[in-house]
């Protein structure tokens, strides 16, 4: 096993994708994850990959669908508003069939917005990567190590589906270093038939394409895609669950938020409120099974965000009514407390006493 | 092993606050303890404060963001200013007097007021009056053992500047010694 150092998560992000076999890089600077772009450029020319630093990040995310089109292990990255200029691509991407990892180290928005870390682009993230009919795998790291092991584990899942992966991270998670055990090499890669590679004269040519102007073609592959969606949905959920099988109050809270709703939990617990927290690590598909699991025990829901309140949204899907869900969020790229976070939870178990006594 | 540190250092861009911290965070690696490091990346970087925070603990971290620390490194008077009512009742406040000419007393804080700058241009130390102050808080609250400290230097120090381990160690004695 490797020695554990002291990184930032910005460059276990970039460290992690290259012992996943990513030979490709390309991307634009923005804060907050620039040190991300800047590890790959000391690093790739060393591992024989390639480093380059494209005129915009439109041009970034279409170099990323021609070296994945090749049958390379891609990654891309940028931060909030240089996101929303790759989503054209990241939708092209979708409709190809394309593998590849995307990171956003969100700040603050809408607009240019801060360089503060946020959680402001979940509904992005979740819903609208883009036109068109589709998803892609999100994942949600909360610490450095899980930055880098959720970056290594993204290359897999994006080759295994044929699908984008976006790790969605924070300025907070990006810029904080924390000991990490880095992961192992990957010495082989899985084969990609599929790629346009070069036929050689062997073999009927590859097409890679995301253009189908029968409407009736283009409506199968849709449903194909979604088939592959609900194996997704189906068997990659994931989600982490602290002190839930009792919990009165069960707070969910992904990336840095749940650092500070764990601490508020813990602290609760301590005051002797029966409070757990739901963390999801995949945010698609988003990990129903796991508050489905609460849903007959707990008797309030309560979504913790560094945003003016998203997530709580797909909190209310699985909870559908059944329970009463709240939000907490602090935005603009401040980070919540966890005696803030604690308040509110005091609140609603002062509430639950109250009607428990009526 | 030992209590959980919030601690914050700030200062002005270039006189190593984040160096000083990462001194003290690769402490927290060698002793195998949870820990985090996470530096103000504002605006306020290009030539005006920094600041980072290093939490050293036995529980999983929550927040990394320190906003009521335990202890305090201040290396100039607006860091002074702008943190020293935030540090809890018990905590300890290690300030460079050279450059943090006015401070006053805070109830329940323990204040060490060492001229840490120039202290290290005396010994020809240029630049590690963080380092000093470093040494001091170790002095104050020991927040590892004293070997670990000297070994986090020699971790911390890239090797284009080798030169440098034994002047950080000198000034690590000397802030421990003030």
């Amino acid at each position: 096993m490797s020695e554990k150092v002291l990184m930032k998560g910005n460059e276990a992000l970039a460290e992690s994708a290259i012992r996943a076999g990513c030979r490709f890089f390309f991307g634009y600077p923005i804060t907050p994850q620039t040190e991300l772009a800047a590890y790959m450029s000391k690093r790739m020319p060393k591992e024989g990959g390639t480093y380059l630093q494209a005129e915009s990040e439109i041009a970034a995310i279409n170099m990323v669908y021609g070296a994945s089109a090749a049958g390379a292990r891609v990654m891309t990255s940028s931060s909030s508003p240089g996101i929303s200029l790759k989503t054209e691509g990241i939708s092209y991407m979708i409709g190809a069939d394309l593998p590849g990892v995307i990171i956003n180290v969100q700040r603050g928005g809408p607009g240019l917005g801060g360089i503060q870390p946020s959680q402001s682009d979940y509904w992005q993230a979740t819903r609208a990567l883009g036109h068109g009919d589709g998803q892609i795998i999100v994942l949600a790291p909360s610490t450095v190590q899980e930055m880098a092991d959720l970056a290594y584990g993204a290359f897999d899942l994006a080759d295994q589906y044929r699908t984008p992966v976006m790790i969605l991270a924070d300025g907070m998670l990006g810029q904080m270093m924390e000991p990490v055990v880095l992961p192992e090499r990957r010495d082989s890669l899985p084969e990609k038939p599929w790629a346009v590679t070069g036929h050689k004269g062997q073999r009927p040519h590859n097409v890679v394409n995301s253009l189908y102007l029968t409407a009736d073609e283009l409506e199968r592959l849709n449903i194909e895609r979604f088939e592959r969606y609900e194996v997704i949905k189906r068997d990659e959920q994931r989600a982490e669950c602290v002190m839930t099988e009792d919990a009165d109050i069960v707070l969910v809270a992904f990336g840095a938020s749940s650092r500070i709703a764990r601490s508020a939990v813990v602290h609760a617990r301590e005051k002797g409120i029966k409070a757990g927290l739901i963390r999801p690590i995949t945010l698609w598909p988003f990990p129903k099974d796991a508050i489905e699991a609460t849903v007959g025990t707990a008797k309030a829901y309560l979504s913790v965000e560094m945003n003016m309140g998203q997530m709580v949204d797909d909190v209310r899907l699985v909870v559908n009514g059944r329970t009463p869900v709240e939000f907490y969020g602090r935005t603009g790229g401040v980070i919540p407390t966890p005696a803030e976070v604690l308040a509110k939870i005091e609140e609603m178990n002062a509430e639950l006493s109250a009607k428990g006594g009526e | 092993m030992g209590a959980t540190h919030n601690i914050l250092l700030a200062g002005f861009g270039g006189q190593g606050v984040l160096f000083a911290g990462k001194v003290i965070a690769t402490a927290g690696l060698i002793e195998n303890r949870e820990l985090s490091w996470l530096p103000s990346y504002g605006p306020e970087m290009r030539g005006g404060t920094a600041n980072c925070s290093v939490v050293l603990s036995d529980e999983p971290i929550g927040s990394p963001l320190v906003t009521a620390p335990s202890e305090l490194i201040v290396m100039n008077q607006p860091s002074f200013d702008k943190f020293c009512n935030a540090v809890v009742p018990g905590g300890v406040i290690v300030a460079d007097a050279t450059l943090v000419p006015n401070t006053a007393e805070i109830e329940g804080v323990k204040l060490c007021c060492i001229p840490a700058t120039q202290m290290a241009e005396e010994a020809g130390l240029k630049g590690l009056a963080n380092i000093i102050c470093v040494g001091k808080l170790f002095a104050e609250v020991g927040f590892c053992d004293k070997e670990t400290l000297f070994a986090a230097i020699d971790k911390c120090v890239p090797p284009r500047k080798a030169a440098m381990i034994e002047k950080n160690k000198q000034a690590l004695e000397i802030g421990m010694n003030a």
